[in-house]
């Protein structure tokens, strides 16, 4: 890759560029109490969010939460019921025309065209956005070397595995360097390799001062990339901020210890002075777990006081919070989690 | 006209990546071609033999051209489900580009493959005794008649594969209606053998107009056991084509490409 810095937008296409998109100090991204409804299924309910320059802005929600259909109204894909969404001062939906060239979309279902090759399909897009055919070409082929895709350019889509398509589709949405880059779930089905890349190519994206708005139901993913996050419900924002503080809020990680069924209760103590929140204790599984802010000290810490103790764990393990947790934990309500006991009884 | 080459310049990259499309999956174009054979030779044989024979197989043809051509509008409506269906068009939209570009490239590149089952039935009606009798200026201009006709269906096709909700819809719908459209019209038999409504409806058909108009350039003549063509279309074909041409795609455009900007609006 060359280290010149080309210019974010299509190089062909600045003849009706705005200059005043540029202005600092405004966000680059704001959306006005947005609503969506599908019949009686209220999808989008209300939601404000705001995305200043450079930022990387995570929205987490599990599935039907309403993240598809905000990146769908965003990308003016979808007619907002009510609301306002603007991206660098531009309507959605009266300017949405410089709405799309400022973005650069990956939907949640990779949707590469079978029958051309990566190089093809990359190429289209960039001709599309209105690049001239050398810098289509060219900047298809530094793409597919980012997405490590250099070997399979030249094969049809239909033969590359589902990962293959997804990183595909993802360089087709950098192709054209767009100021907003929006991403539905870049990482789903993923292999763990591509998932790294995948966040290091976002690193690199937003190291060269792009924004970027991604959903993912992966808290550990939001944590990685985002510098802020909202979590999203039922199409609601039921909490905000930035990782640090929403782990603070719900634990970062659990730790789930499993003991002698006449421990429990002093193992309970030691986790809940350990973490300073309550410990969900389950008498049948004889397993006590607790949300840590930081897992590796909390752990070397539990085990130096269970030594201290006498208490001789049968089992002990440090899981990433998941955002079944962090719903229970924003809604105050224990968690039982009878179905997950299984996994850990060795 | 910044805005019209920019239309233009966006249509011919999807014209390319449909045409792309088509030369990789040879079965559609395969069926496409397959169809005015079976037609051709169908009729010339079943239909011919109590028809008048060898004048008949000739001045079929003319019918043929048309049907094929107003067939070739289901190869539109189809493009269009597979490409709503699989999230093609959606990927189109999220990108700067002209949206009437999207169907201009699509009407366009279907219109190569007109071009090729034009080829394909000219030589199947040459196998069955049809020649070009006319002029070679009358030849060219009969072809180009057929293809603006093809180009104004196209349309029509487009806009059906929009508004179908499911490629499996668009795929009887987009056929379905191509029977009477074709068939109640002098493409095959004569107008005035059919009862007086269809043949009013037969008469002003622009599947006569295109049948007929071939025919006169070809230098096809209608066989004397059928009776010879009248009223204003039939003595006009040539212009009436272009006429039905022009007023398909001006209604056709305009509503194709205001359900493509809704389509995914829903
Ligand atoms: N076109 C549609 N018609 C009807 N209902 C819809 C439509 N699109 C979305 N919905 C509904 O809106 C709600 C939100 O859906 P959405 O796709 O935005 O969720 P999501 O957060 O993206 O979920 P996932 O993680 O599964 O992708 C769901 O209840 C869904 O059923
Ligand atoms: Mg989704």
């Amino acid at each position: 890759m060359n280290n010149e810095r080309p210019p974010r937008r299509p190089v062909d296409n600045d003849d009706n560029t705005n200059q005043d998109t540029r202005k600092s100090g405004e966000p680059l991204l704001r959306i006005q109490s947005l609503c969506k409804s599908f019949g009686d299924t209220r999808a989008v309910d209300g939601v404000d969010l705001s995305l200043p320059r450079g930022s990387v802005f995570g929205l987490l929600g599990p599935n039907g939460a309403g993240k598809t259909t905000i990146v769908r109204m965003l990308a003016t894909l979808l007619r907002p019921d009510s609301g306002r969404i603007t991206v660098g001062g531009h309507d959605t939906a009266t300017e949405p025309e410089a709405v799309r060239r400022s973005i650069g979309l990956s939907g949640q279902f990779a949707s590469v065209d079978e029958k051309l090759t990566g190089a093809e399909n990359l190429y289209l897009v960039g001709r599309l956005y209105g690049m001239s055919r050398r810098t289509a070409r060219s900047r298809a082929a530094e793409m597919l070397g980012r997405f490590r895709l250099t070997e399979a350019a030249d094969r049809r889509a239909q033969h590359y595995s589902g990962g293959m398509r997804r990183r595909l589709d993802l360089a087709g949405a950098l192709l054209a360097r767009p100021e907003l880059v929006v991403l539905d779930e870049p990482t789903t089905g993923l292999d763990p390799r591509s998932r790294m890349d995948t966040w290091e190519i976002i690193g690199e994206l937003v190291a060269e001062g792009a924004t970027v708005l991604l959903t993912t139901q992966y808290l550990e993913e939001a944590d990685r990339l985002a510098g802020r996050i909202a979590v999203l419900s039922a199409g609601r924002i039921v909490e905000r901020g930035t990782p640090d503080q929403l782990k603070a809020r719900t634990g970062g990680q659990r730790l789930d210890v499993t003991v002698p069924s006449e421990e429990l209760e002093v193992t309970a103590g030691i986790l809940g002075a350990l973490a300073q929140s309550t410990p969900a204790v389950d008498p049948v599984n004889r397993r006590v777990e607790v949300a840590v802010p930081h897992g590796r000290s909390a752990m070397t810490e539990a085990l130096r006081r269970f030594a201290e103790a006498g208490i001789e764990p049968l089992d002990m393990a440090l899981r990433r919070a998941t955002l079944d947790d962090v719903f229970l934990a924003l809604t105050e309500e224990p968690s039982p989690e009878p179905d997950r006991a299984g996994e850990l009884t060795p | 006209m910044t805005t019209l080459l920019r239309v233009g310049r966006d249509a011919h990259i999807i014209a390319w990546r449909n045409l792309l499309n088509l030369r990789r999956t040879p079965g559609t174009l395969l069926t496409s071609t397959a169809q005015p054979i079976m037609f051709v030779l169908l009729l010339a044989y079943v239909f011919g033999g109590s028809l008048g024979g060898d004048a008949y197989r000739e001045f079929l043809m003319g019918g043929i051209f048309a049907q094929t051509m107003a067939f070739n509008a289901a190869f539109t409506t189809i493009g269009f489900a597979n490409d709503l269906q699989r999230g093609f068009v959606d990927r189109l939209r999220a990108l700067p580009m002209s949206r009437v570009a999207v169907i201009i490239g699509r009407t366009t590149s279907d219109l190569s493959a007109s071009m090729v089952s034009l080829v394909v039935t000219s030589l199947c009606g040459l196998a069955v005794g049809w020649r070009i009798r006319g002029s070679a200026l009358d030849a060219v201009l009969a072809y180009l008649l057929i293809l603006l006709f093809a180009f104004a269906m196209s349309w029509v096709g487009a806009w059906i594969g929009l508004i179908a909700p499911s490629v499996e819809v668009a795929m009887s719908a987009g056929l379905i209606w191509l029977f009477p459209v074709t068939f109640i019209s002098s493409g095959f038999v004569s107008v005035s053998a059919m009862p007086s409504g269809l043949s009013a409806i037969a008469e002003w058909n622009p599947i006569t107009a295109v049948a007929g108009a071939t025919r006169t350039l070809f230098g096809n003549p209608t066989p004397a056991n059928l009776p010879q063509p009248v009223g204003w279309p039939a003595e006009h074909a040539a212009l009436y084509t272009v006429l039905c041409s022009v007023a398909i795609i001006a209604v056709f455009l305009p509503l194709a490409a205001a359900r493509y900007r809704r389509v995914a609006t829903r």
